[in-house]
């Protein structure tokens, strides 16, 4: 941990963006964790992707749990709205503030224990509801912030610090969410930031339940020979099936790739998503395709990242349950307190 | 691209931007962490190896170091290098003991020096302590050079001359003042050992237009004049004041009128207001003291009545460029201008003279007529003769005249010792790591936000009053104490251990102003334009590591480093270290014989 504050002293040259903002500006306080975890790498992708897509920090709510990957929304966005839950509470909490204000942008922050051990249930319905969000777990395998326990993603057979083999079969959120109507999902690596911070920008362009799976070692207690979230085990066995770049909408479309190696898919919002291909034959619109994908090269060892699977027609809740345009929050009290004829005609229909 | 060569003292010298710029090579950082430590006399003495006159310089430099200043990239100003070694300086304790002690006894080597000035007094102080039996004669009747005769003493009181020259006198020498040497021949036939030549460069340049003779009585040689003040035979000056040129001179001269009884004064010049030559400091200050300052015209001719100057006639110029990109002063088509005065004090430039130096004599000159001398060693075509300060090269400043002499003993000592003067001994260097624990530097580390601190002046109206008056007041400790936490401590170097990065890109993510860039290697043009923060300021290096974990290098762009320590702070291996660099100039005795 570093107790001097970040220089507000920059690079002369650093860019703006469009709302005059420079990358320094979506910063948080300066991170608590451990030199090297691959968490901070994570929110300086989440803080490169805010810049690039000019997002107003006002209108962004960050939420997260407990542990060392949900302190992490103190250190980016400084500006912008903020909620720390109690450990794996996180989802319901942002069901509601979405239900409540659905203009903002949600992105949830969370860890693998969070998610996958104490919050699995939560995980699994804000994301079969279509929160709109974009949902990331910073996943290292283990309980960072607890010392080191395997988490609930710690895959079977690897070993902990001490040596110790995990017996329990690991889970895979990739392959949860896929199953749970997810309609955006990618898995990347904190030490990947050029495919990274795409999936983050393309995610929170996303309309609709969007997740993302970042493998993130944990230099504490998870770093070493045997364990299957390090930095030279990611490196060595991550397979990326493509390779993403989002244009925003109504940005001209160039493409350096040869034809046929590149799919274009238009999201909701008019952002143009250009996907690269690596895998031959990977198709990221097939969502029974991918498990089956992700299932076999699991099996060989290999991590699959990048862009896995995307419904760009996708709907959120508030389709779902058909509610008015503004957001529930700035209904005034005419609105909300339509009076007693209004009840009585209800009333009426239903009788 | 090359790998990083970072072992050498050269490569971490340039990164101490200050330091690489001072002529003499002054350890900016290392004196400025004292000061702000309140160890003023530690500061003083490591000013007083470096550059001899820390009292002086404190309040005169030239500062060649502040434009070179890193801070002066991040943000709008550099630090206040200059000032703040008058802070060490006026807050000292008695610092005598610490001194060199005068020899015990003479080496049997005799050196005579010609000028008294900054420039022969290094090389007296070098070699003093040494056992050289030193004769210093300057025609002045005190010691000190320029310093003492040109500075006007409302920037610099004579106290201190007085102060950091007597530290010099004190090692034990033979002082000829008042004694001009008038015969280069006869010095040499009286057996010395070696002579420094530090006479200076004390020939005013003259404007030779019509009218010039007939008003000569209110025509003075700017510092002819400045001289005569400072020795007291002047007193007075006109009402009307003209100062001709726009040099430092200029400045001195006008400011100077301006205590002596000219109340409407003004400096015109030939070049634009952005060429002149003054600093820009010194600019400012005459302004501040109501003087304006006319730009791009040209005087042509003086005119006078019945023997007494009337004023003086300007062709009013512009600045053109011209087909080789040459800048060009062409007349404005403008009409003529005259201006009023009683007195023109003329400041357009100083040469070298030397009319007792007998030609045939061994001595070669070259096409300007100027004694050829070796810029490293100082030496001229007669083997132990050797120049210094403004009397090598011409018109300079303090702190060149300080690094030459600093040069000239190193060949003075070879030489007496009967060693090759060519031989330079390169500088001896360290680097030790600063880290006391895991977020712990035995530096300040933590980035100050404060802008430059101006220094105060007495008010303006006292010190027209009197020109021994010393205007500016200097930081006092609690503002040099700010001032100097604005350095960044260029010195503690970030130094990189290929073989304990595992490219967790910590260092990169944290690094407030994008020095650092993991990439694939490449030429330098190339890298330089795919870094996280293009390197466009080809004068600072690239540290390039040597091919890591995954076949990418890391870059390291010096350009605008903070010196934070937070790549350090952030990095799990350690496999980044801030290590304190110093840099031992080689100065004359033991260090730099052949061994
Ligand atoms: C008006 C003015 C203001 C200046 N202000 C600054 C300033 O603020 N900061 C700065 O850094 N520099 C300043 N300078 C420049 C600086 O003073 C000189 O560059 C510096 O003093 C040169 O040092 P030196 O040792 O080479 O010679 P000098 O200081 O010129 O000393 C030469 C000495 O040699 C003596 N001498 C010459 N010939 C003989 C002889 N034949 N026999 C015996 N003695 C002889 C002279 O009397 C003189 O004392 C200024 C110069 C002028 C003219
Ligand atoms: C209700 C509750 N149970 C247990 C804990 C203890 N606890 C704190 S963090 C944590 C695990 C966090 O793991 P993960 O989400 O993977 O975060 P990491 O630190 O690895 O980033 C646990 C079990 C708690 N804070 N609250
Ligand atoms: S314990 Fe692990 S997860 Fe937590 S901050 Fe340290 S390295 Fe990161
Ligand atoms: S010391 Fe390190 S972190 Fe600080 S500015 Fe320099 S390279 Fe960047
Ligand atoms: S923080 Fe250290 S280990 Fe990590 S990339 Fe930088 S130098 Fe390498
Ligand atoms: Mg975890």
């Amino acid at each position: 941990m570093t107790y001097i504050l970040k220089p507000q002293l920059h690079h002369p040259n650093l860019p703006t963006n469009a709302r005059g903002f420079t990358r320094r500006d979506y910063e948080g306080s300066v991170s608590t964790l451990c030199a090297g975890c691959g968490h901070d790498s994570i929110s300086s992708a989440i803080i490169q992707a805010a810049f690039e897509l000019n997002l107003p920090p006002h209108r962004i709510a960050k939420l997260s749990g407990i542990g060392c990957s949900s302190k992490t929304p103190d250190y980016f966005m400084g500006a912008s709205h903020g909620f720390n839950t109690v450990h794996g509470r996180m989802p319901s909490v942002l069901t509601g503030a979405n239900l409540a204000n659905k203009d903002l942008i949600y992105l949830g922050v969370s860890g693998d224990g969070d998610s996958a051990s104490i919050g699995l249930g939560q995980f699994a319905h804000a994301v079969r509801r279509g929160v709109n969000m974009l949902y990331i777990v910073e996943n290292n395998g283990v309980y960072g912030l607890t010392k080191g326990q395997f988490s609930a993603t710690s895959d079977k057979g690897s070993k902990s610090k001490k040596g110790v083999v995990n017996h329990d079969a690991g889970i895979d959120l990739v392959g949860l969410a896929l199953q749970l109507g997810a309609t955006y999902v990618g898995r990347s690596f904190s030490g990947d930031k050029a495919q990274l911070v795409p999936l983050i920008k393309a995610g929170l362009a996303h309309k609709g339940a969007a997740f993302i799976d970042v493998i993130s070692p944990c230099v504490q207690f998870n770093n070493h020979v045997g364990s299957t979230k390090s930095f030279d085990y990611v490196r060595e066995h991550n397979e990326a099936v493509n390779r993403l770049d989002l244009i925003p909408a109504h940005a001209s479309i160039k493409v350096d790739y040869a034809p046929g190696e590149t799919v274009m898919v238009t999201q909701h919002d008019g952002s143009v998503l250009s996907l690269h291909k690596l895998a031959e034959l990977y198709d990221p619109s097939d969502r029974a395709a991918a498990l089956g994908f992700l299932q076999s090269r699991q099996a060989q060892g290999e991590i699959v990242t990048g862009l896995l699977y995307v419904d760009p027609e996708a709907g959120d809740l508030h389709d779902a349950l058909d509610t008015v345009a503004t957001p529930l929050n700035a209904l005034d009290g005419a609105a909300l307190v339509p009076g007693a004829k209004a009840l009585d005609a209800i009333n009426a229909s239903l009788r | 691209m090359q790998r990083t060569s970072a072992w050498t003292p050269d490569y971490f010298h340039k990164v101490v931007d200050c330091q690489f710029a001072c002529p003499a090579h002054t350890p900016v950082p290392e004196y400025i962490r004292l000061i702000a430590d309140g160890r003023y006399s530690d500061a003083y003495m490591v000013n007083w190896k470096s550059n001899v006159f820390p009292g002086i310089l404190g309040r005169t430099c030239d500062r060649p170091c502040e434009p070179a200043c890193r801070r002066g990239r991040v943000e709008e100003e550099p630090v206040a290098i200059c000032r703040l070694k008058r802070v060490a300086a006026d807050n000292k304790d008695d610092i005598t003991a610490r001194l060199p002690a005068p020899a015990d006894k003479s080496n049997g080597k005799r050196v005579a020096m010609i000028g008294a000035g900054p420039a022969s007094l290094t090389v007296a102080r070098d070699l003093a302590p040494l056992g050289y039996e030193i004769t210093l004669f300057d025609g002045d009747a005190k010691a000190g050079g320029m310093i003492r005769s040109q500075i006007p003493r409302f920037r610099l009181p004579e106290s201190v001359i007085d102060e950091e020259v007597g530290y010099i006198t004190g090692l034990g020498m033979t002082l000829r003042l008042g004694e001009r040497i008038d015969s280069l021949k006869a010095l040499l036939a009286e057996g010395y050992d070696a002579i420094f030549i530090g006479s200076g460069a004390p020939r005013g340049r003259d404007l030779d237009l019509p009218g010039r003779e007939e008003a000569r009585a209110n025509i003075h040689i700017g510092i002819d004049w400045l001289s005569s003040v400072s020795f007291g035979h002047i007193e007075k000056i006109g009402r009307r004041v003209i100062v001709l040129g726009g040099g430092n001179t200029a400045m001195d001269c006008c400011r100077t009128s301006r205590r002596l009884g000219g109340e409407d004064v003004k400096v015109i010049v030939r070049s634009g207001f952005e060429e002149m030559k003054a600093s820009a400091w010194e600019k400012e200050d005459a302004i501040h003291e109501d003087i304006p300052i006319l730009n791009f015209r040209v005087p042509t001719a003086f005119t006078h009545e019945a023997g007494k100057l009337t004023g003086v006639w300007f062709e009013v110029v512009r600045a053109e460029i011209d087909a080789k990109g040459r800048r060009k002063l062409v007349p404005s088509g403008e009409p003529d201008e005259h201006y009023d005065c009683d007195d023109v004090l003329v400041a357009v430039g100083q040469e070298n003279a030397f009319p007792w130096m007998e030609r045939g004599i061994g001595m070669e000159f070259d096409e300007w007529d100027m004694p050829k001398v070796d810029t490293i060693t100082m030496q001229s075509t007669i083997p132990n003769v050797f120049f210094g300060g403004d009397a090598a090269f011409g018109p300079k400043n303090i702190i060149w005249a300080v690094a030459h002499g600093h040069d000239a003993a190193v060949s003075i000592d070879k030489f007496c010792q009967g060693q090759d003067v060519t031989e330079r001994p390169p500088p001896d260097f360290s680097l030790v790591s600063q880290k006391m624990g895991i977020h712990e530097w035995s530096y300040d580390n933590d980035i100050a936000n404060d802008r430059r601190y101006r220094v105060p002046q007495r008010e303006k109206a006292v010190v027209l009053k009197d020109v021994k008056m010393e205007v500016e007041l200097g930081f006092d400790p609690a503002t040099g104490y700010k001032e100097a936490e604005r350095c960044l401590n260029c010195d503690v170097q970030t130094v990189f251990a290929d073989n304990l990065c595992i490219e967790c890109d910590a260092c990169e993510d944290i690094c407030p102003v994008d020095c650092i860039t993991f990439t694939v290697e490449t030429d330098e043009t190339d890298l330089r334009t795919r870094l996280k923060a293009p390197a466009l300021n080809l004068d600072q290096d690239l540290y390039v590591s040597g091919a890591l974990g995954t076949g990418r290098v890391m870059v390291k762009d010096e350009d605008v480093c903070l010196h934070c320590g937070l790549c350090a702070e952030r990095c799990p291996t350690g496999a980044w270290d801030m290590q304190r660099f110093t840099l031992e100039m080689t100065h004359a005795g033991a260090a730099c014989q052949s061994r």
